[in-house]
């Protein structure tokens, strides 16, 4: 089977602002992929080019082996869900979502099948003749989804959809995504900026940063694998120590850190002494102690002698800010029974904060 | 602590006091003082005489149906031309950057920084018939023959019997541009364009042309997206850019005095006739009403028409959400 969506080489340039650098990507056919970035990555320009609203300057895009890159976006069976989702103001539901119905020529019959079809996906059946500024954000959301995937596109791209509705609707709305995508079967492109939404929703992710593509993984991949020092610090937090190889013993490596400890790390890249390189510490990967770990498993581990200087408790967790020589480290604690088995800690104790080697992970070799 | 609902009212009253008065002042007593003249006969020096209906009597000179026919058709088409021509141009403004939509918008006021009567009497130059609009004018009426000599005989003399076209062939001596029904539309149009511009460009200033990208998106052509998203977005601005142009074309007299000859005589013109000329103040009054009335008695029956068709539109969506809800009950 030939490859279902392709960017070949794409460049695209604004003036002096390179939006899009040489970027070359594949996505395959019913799969939610994302696109996630910073604003002003080029993620937008991506979708854009896509849905043919811009032309790239160099590269090609193919659809099924067809290329694309030349096509108005009247000419693409490409729908996009857009940020302010754009439903017609002088239109019914119904007529919004009959739009790209009509222009298809469709019998009437079948029109009207497919549309109360569509609304009773969407669950907005009993709305259907009212117009737009009477629906609430979420509602629109979901007419503009249901308008764009009525007459079952090759793709569908979604332009940050959720950003405009509040935190509670946004979860939601994530579930009720996902429930459409496996629905329907059809290939979702989805830009945003939020790192949660794309890893809860995604099967694959394209980090994207400056114009290119710095990493395309899965979502777990990326998070717990990043390609480079900006991936680790884009999805999620993180901690980082700069350092140089000191020492190589079998699988595992000793990084030195300037005024710190040597930390040991596993070598999964083969790294040779002297090599420079940062070493990424997720904070929930580490626990806070007031007592030591058992001498027994304290060889085998990072351990470091460290003082509490700011406390935030966040709910599902507590967030411990530390200082170990010149350095701050971030440490996540969640309420657990199981983990209260100790002192509470405060501010200025001095504690202990260790993790498994196994949980740094080495971006970025120079 | 709650408010007092007599005491607002009377604040509302007392706010909009003044534009009541300056409306009663200025345009209702005006224009009853207009309605009452009309029913008064005239006096040979000038006044108005005792009350009488001799003028509504006189009224009925059969060179006036004729007249009106030729106001209405002629406002019809500058309104038509004046419609056709904004949408593309208020379209273009709206779609430009903040720095050239402002020079642009200026231009286009330009050049009511010079009377009115000046630029008129500029076009009577421009319309010479040694001028080069005049050869123009000449390509068009060949092309439009031609086009006619194309039309089933029965769309030919539909076409000659609503003045629209003429049967004979084209005679370069006789038809000239100056002192001719196309010269008055034709500077008519450019009079009033501005003002069908304005409202056009205020509403599509508005408009979010991200609407128009999700239309395209969606399948449809530019023309289309134009056509079925753009118009009925600014919908609001072309109808005030219709009554904003209409209204004047319909009252006015001093393009048809200067460019339209003897054949050219509108209603403006007759009561400018009546008025002036004449000194017959009641008769010029009767045009006056008679004009007004024929604009306000269509207009209230396309209000009331749309009001009735809402209505009717809103309880044809009650139904079927009815229907659908009931459906969905089952």
């Amino acid at each position: 089977m030939s490859e279902f969506l392709v960017f070949d080489h794409v460049t695209k340039r604004f003036g002096a602002l390179t939006a899009v650098n040489d970027v070359s990507l594949t996505v395959n056919r019913g799969e939610f992929f994302s696109l996630l970035g910073p604003s002003g990555c080029g993620k937008t320009t991506l979708l854009r080019m896509l849905g043919g609203f811009e032309r790239p300057d160099s590269g090609r895009i193919y659809l099924e082996g067809r290329d694309i890159t030349d096509l108005p976006p009247n000419q693409r069976r490409i729908h996009t869900v857009f940020q302010n989702y754009a439903l017609f103001p002088t239109m019914t539901v119904w007529d919004n979502i009959a739009f790209s119905l009509k222009l298809a020529k469709k019998q009437k019959g079948e029109i009207e099948e497919r549309v109360e079809e569509i609304l009773e996906m969407i669950q907005l059946s009993d709305q259907a003749w009212k117009y737009p500024s009477q629906l609430s954000g979420g509602q629109k959301q979901r007419v503009a989804i249901a308008r764009a995937l009525v007459d079952r596109p090759q793709v569908l791209l979604l332009d940050e959809p959720l950003a405009a509705l509040d935190l509670k609707l946004r979860q939601h709305m994530l579930l009720e995504l996902d429930t459409i995508h496996d629905q329907v079967g059809i290939t979702f492109l989805y830009v945003t900026h939020d790192q949660g939404e794309a890893m809860s929703l995604s099967d694959r992710i394209a980090v994207i940063n400056k114009g290119t593509v710095e990493q395309l993984d899965g979502p777990a991949k990326i998070y717990e694998a990043p390609a480079s020092r900006f991936v680790a610090s884009f999805i999620g937090d993180t901690n980082f120590f700069s350092g140089e190889i000191s020492a190589v013993e079998g699988d595992y490596c000793y990084l030195a850190v300037d005024g710190f400890p040597q930390i040991k790390a596993f070598n999964d890249k083969s790294l040779k002494v002297g090599q420079k390189v940062d070493l990424s510490v997720r904070p929930e990967k580490i626990r806070v102690t007031l007592a030591p770990p058992l001498p027994e498993k304290g060889a085998s581990i990072n351990v470091f002698p460290s003082k509490v200087k700011d406390i935030v408790y966040q709910g599902v967790y507590t967030k411990y800010w530390l200082e170990s020589s010149n350095l701050r480290i971030a440490a996540l604690k969640p309420h657990s029974r199981f983990l209260l088995d100790q002192e509470p800690i405060t501010w200025n104790d001095d504690v202990f904060v260790w993790w498994h080697p196994d949980d740094g992970y080495m971006v970025e070799v120079q | 602590m709650t408010e007092n609902p007599l005491r607002s009212r009377k604040a509302e009253w007392l706010v909009t006091l003044p534009s009541f008065l300056w409306l009663a002042l200025f345009f209702a007593i005006p224009a009853l003082i207009v309605l009452a003249f009309t029913f008064h006969a005239h006096t040979t020096n000038g006044g108005v005489g005792e009350w009488s209906l001799s003028t509504w009597r006189e009224l009925v000179d059969p060179d006036y149906p004729a007249i009106v026919w030729n106001t209405f058709r002629i406002s019809f088409e500058v309104t038509f031309w004046c419609i056709v021509l904004a949408l593309p141009c208020a379209y273009a403004i709206a779609r430009m950057n903040k720095k050239w939509r402002a020079i642009v918008a200026g231009s286009i006021m330009l050049p009511f920084w010079t009377s009115f009567v000046v630029r008129v009497f500029a076009w009577k130059t421009m319309l010479h018939p040694d001028g080069w609009l005049q050869s123009c004018y000449i390509t068009w009426l060949e092309l439009r023959e031609w086009l006619f000599d194309w039309l089933p005989a029965v769309a030919q003399r539909v076409l000659v019997w609503a003045g629209l076209a003429s049967a004979g062939p084209v005679d370069p001596a006789t038809s000239t541009i100056l002192d001719s029904d196309t010269a008055v539309v034709l500077v008519s149009v450019y009079s009033f364009l501005p003002f069908a511009i304005m409202p056009i460009y205020t509403a599509a200033e508005k408009f979010d042309f991200a609407l128009l990208e999700a239309a395209r998106d969606l399948g449809a052509k530019s023309f289309y997206a134009f056509r079925k998203i753009f118009v009925p977005g600014i919908r609001q601005g072309i109808v005030s850019a219709i009554l904003m142009v209409f209204i004047p074309a319909i009252g006015s007299y001093v393009i048809p005095q200067m460019l339209g000859g003897t054949d050219c005589v509108l209603i403006g013109n007759k009561i400018f006739m009546r008025a002036i000329q004449n000194r017959n103040i009641p008769h010029a009054s009767a045009l006056a009403t008679l004009m007004a009335v024929s604009v306000l008695v269509p207009l209230a029956v396309a209000m009331w028409w749309k009001s009735r068709q809402d209505a009717r539109d809103r309880k044809r969506v009650e139904t079927r959400a009815a229907r659908m809800t009931e459906g969905g009950a089952r």
